[in-house]
């Protein structure tokens, strides 16, 4: 560790907001980068599901009704 | 099976390496194929990739002696470089797409040119926000409309065109035919980037990393900084796919693997 | 290859090379003004405009940098190593301006050749290192070692 103490790692002789900053923010993107995809395949297959159910429902329907 | 991919006429010389190299083609032409692997391989690169960059990030801002000029603020690096490596060799891997979309019709490879767009859009604004940040302390200014930083605002654009052309068609053939061609003529941009600070007189100062002869860093700051840039390799694979597995689902909703695999969840 | 996937390939090599050509063109006509700054051996022989915004490049003499006892007025000489321009600046420098380190200045220059800078920009290089590698390279480079 080249850091003596928490506080000089966040300070960074004065360094620390950009660093931080700029971290921060890549951070932020790359999550939003890896969690957009998982939401809209979550939201898919939710979708298709309900597709699956509702024509599971006409079949069975048309069944009775026959 | 099923395999709605394009076929391919055979090779005129029968040799095992074309015989195996057509037969990968054709299975990377395959989307249940591509939704299964993409989904195994995601399931180790994902955690590998995140614990490489976890790895990396700690040991340059932690672990690293600070620059000799610049100070901690040097520490920006191990995200700057990376993001700006990735982003550039994204746009190639957008522009292959690209042209194999164009030539062989291969729908997976125009999936994977749009998927690419966001991915390398992303990155490229870190690379452009964590420059800005790096050059308030460093060399005084937030911005300058310097050759390296301009044409790094033009790839931005490159990758956020190509995402804007295809929501801008109705015809979705005709849109993605129009964003390979964009992404293509985009291409002349790449080297632009790389040798604008060897070209013109710039603020940006040249690569540090050098494939031949030595790297102007020191090894103790080389090596974390090498590690990241596979981890911002990896996360870009990762995204990618993970993009592709949604466009695939979607635009396979209809046919009876996708029913097979919504029913067996 | 199949004829209608070869044409096809000919029309995308076509678009990157023609694009390329094009555009590879507007970037050779326009590179004076890609440059962001004019080394001092243009400014020297007359290049570099007068009294219109420009930027100077290259490095802080040795020496040069003289600061005044009032005000935050500095003045330095910036080289190539074959011309030397003078600056005067008001203001703040970054921290990484230095003597015998890059920097690029932006401003006007006036008839005596002077360049009255508002803006001084430092401009650093490729190498990073720790600082006891940095001292360690200094020391022998003063016992004449070339590492």
């Amino acid at each position: 560790m080249y850091f003596d103490s928490v506080a000089a790692v966040l300070a960074m002789d004065g360094h620390g907001p950009y660093v931080w900053a700029a971290y921060g923010i890549t951070l932020l993107v790359l999550a939003q980068l890896l969690l957009w995809p998982a939401r809209r395949l979550k939201r898919l297959r939710r979708e298709l599901r309900g597709e699956v159910r509702r024509r599971e429902a006409v079949k069975t329907n048309s069944v009775e009704t026959s | 099976m099923y395999f709605p991919g394009p076929s391919f006429e055979r090779s005129e010389t029968p040799s095992i390496i074309a015989a195996a190299m057509w037969t990968f083609f054709h299975k990377l032409g395959s989307p249940p194929w591509l939704y299964t692997i993409s989904g195994q391989i995601l399931r180790w690169l994902l955690p590998a990739a995140l614990l490489a960059l976890v790895v990396g990030m700690c040991w340059g801002l932690l672990f690293t002696a600070p620059d000799f000029r610049q100070g901690n603020s040097y520490r920006i690096i191990y995200i700057h470089v990376p993001a700006a490596v990735v982003a550039l060799g994204g746009y190639y891997i957008m522009a292959i797409a690209g042209a194999i979309s164009l030539i062989w019709k291969m729908k997976m490879a125009d999936i994977a040119m749009l998927a690419a767009a966001p991915v390398g859009a992303a990155l490229t604004f870190i690379a452009l926000v964590t420059g800005s940040i790096w050059g308030k302390p460093t060399w005084g200014t937030w911005w300058v409309w310097d050759a390296r930083i301009t044409s790094m605002l033009i790839l931005l654009f490159l990758y956020l065109g190509v995402m804007a052309l295809y929501e801008a068609y109705d015809n979705k053939v005709a849109a993605s035919r129009a964003c390979a061609v964009l992404a293509l003529v985009g291409t002349v941009n790449i080297p632009i980037i790389y040798k604008s600070v060897d070209w013109w007189y710039s603020l940006h100062q040249p690569a540090s990393i050098k494939f031949t002869g030595g790297s102007t860093i020191d090894p103790s700051m080389l090596y974390p900084l090498l590690l990241c840039i596979v981890a911002f390799y990896a996360l870009f694979a990762c995204a990618l796919m993970a993009n592709m597995r949604v466009t695939i689902l979607d635009r396979e909703r209809r046919t009876g693997w996708v029913r097979r695999l919504v029913e067996e969840s | 290859m199949h004829p209608v996937r070869r044409q096809r390939l000919w029309v995308v090599l076509s678009i990157v090379i023609f694009s390329t050509a094009a555009i590879g063109l507007v970037v050779y006509a326009l590179r004076g003004n890609i440059n962001l700054f004019y080394p001092p051996i243009e400014v020297a022989s007359g290049a570099a405009p007068l009294d219109t915004p420009i930027r100077v490049g290259g490095m802080v003499v040795d020496g040069s940098v003289k600061r005044a006892d009032d005000s935050l007025e500095v003045s330095f000489m910036v080289t190539d190593y074959q011309a030397t321009v003078p600056v005067v600046y008001t203001g703040i420098l970054p921290d990484l301006f230095a003597e015998g380190e890059g920097v690029v200045a932006s401003g006007r220059l006036d008839a005596s050749g002077t360049l009255q800078a508002d803006e001084v920009l430092a401009k650093h290089d490729e190498n990073y290192m720790p600082p006891e590698v940095a001292e360690a390279l200094e020391n022998s480079a003063a016992k004449g070692v070339t590492p």
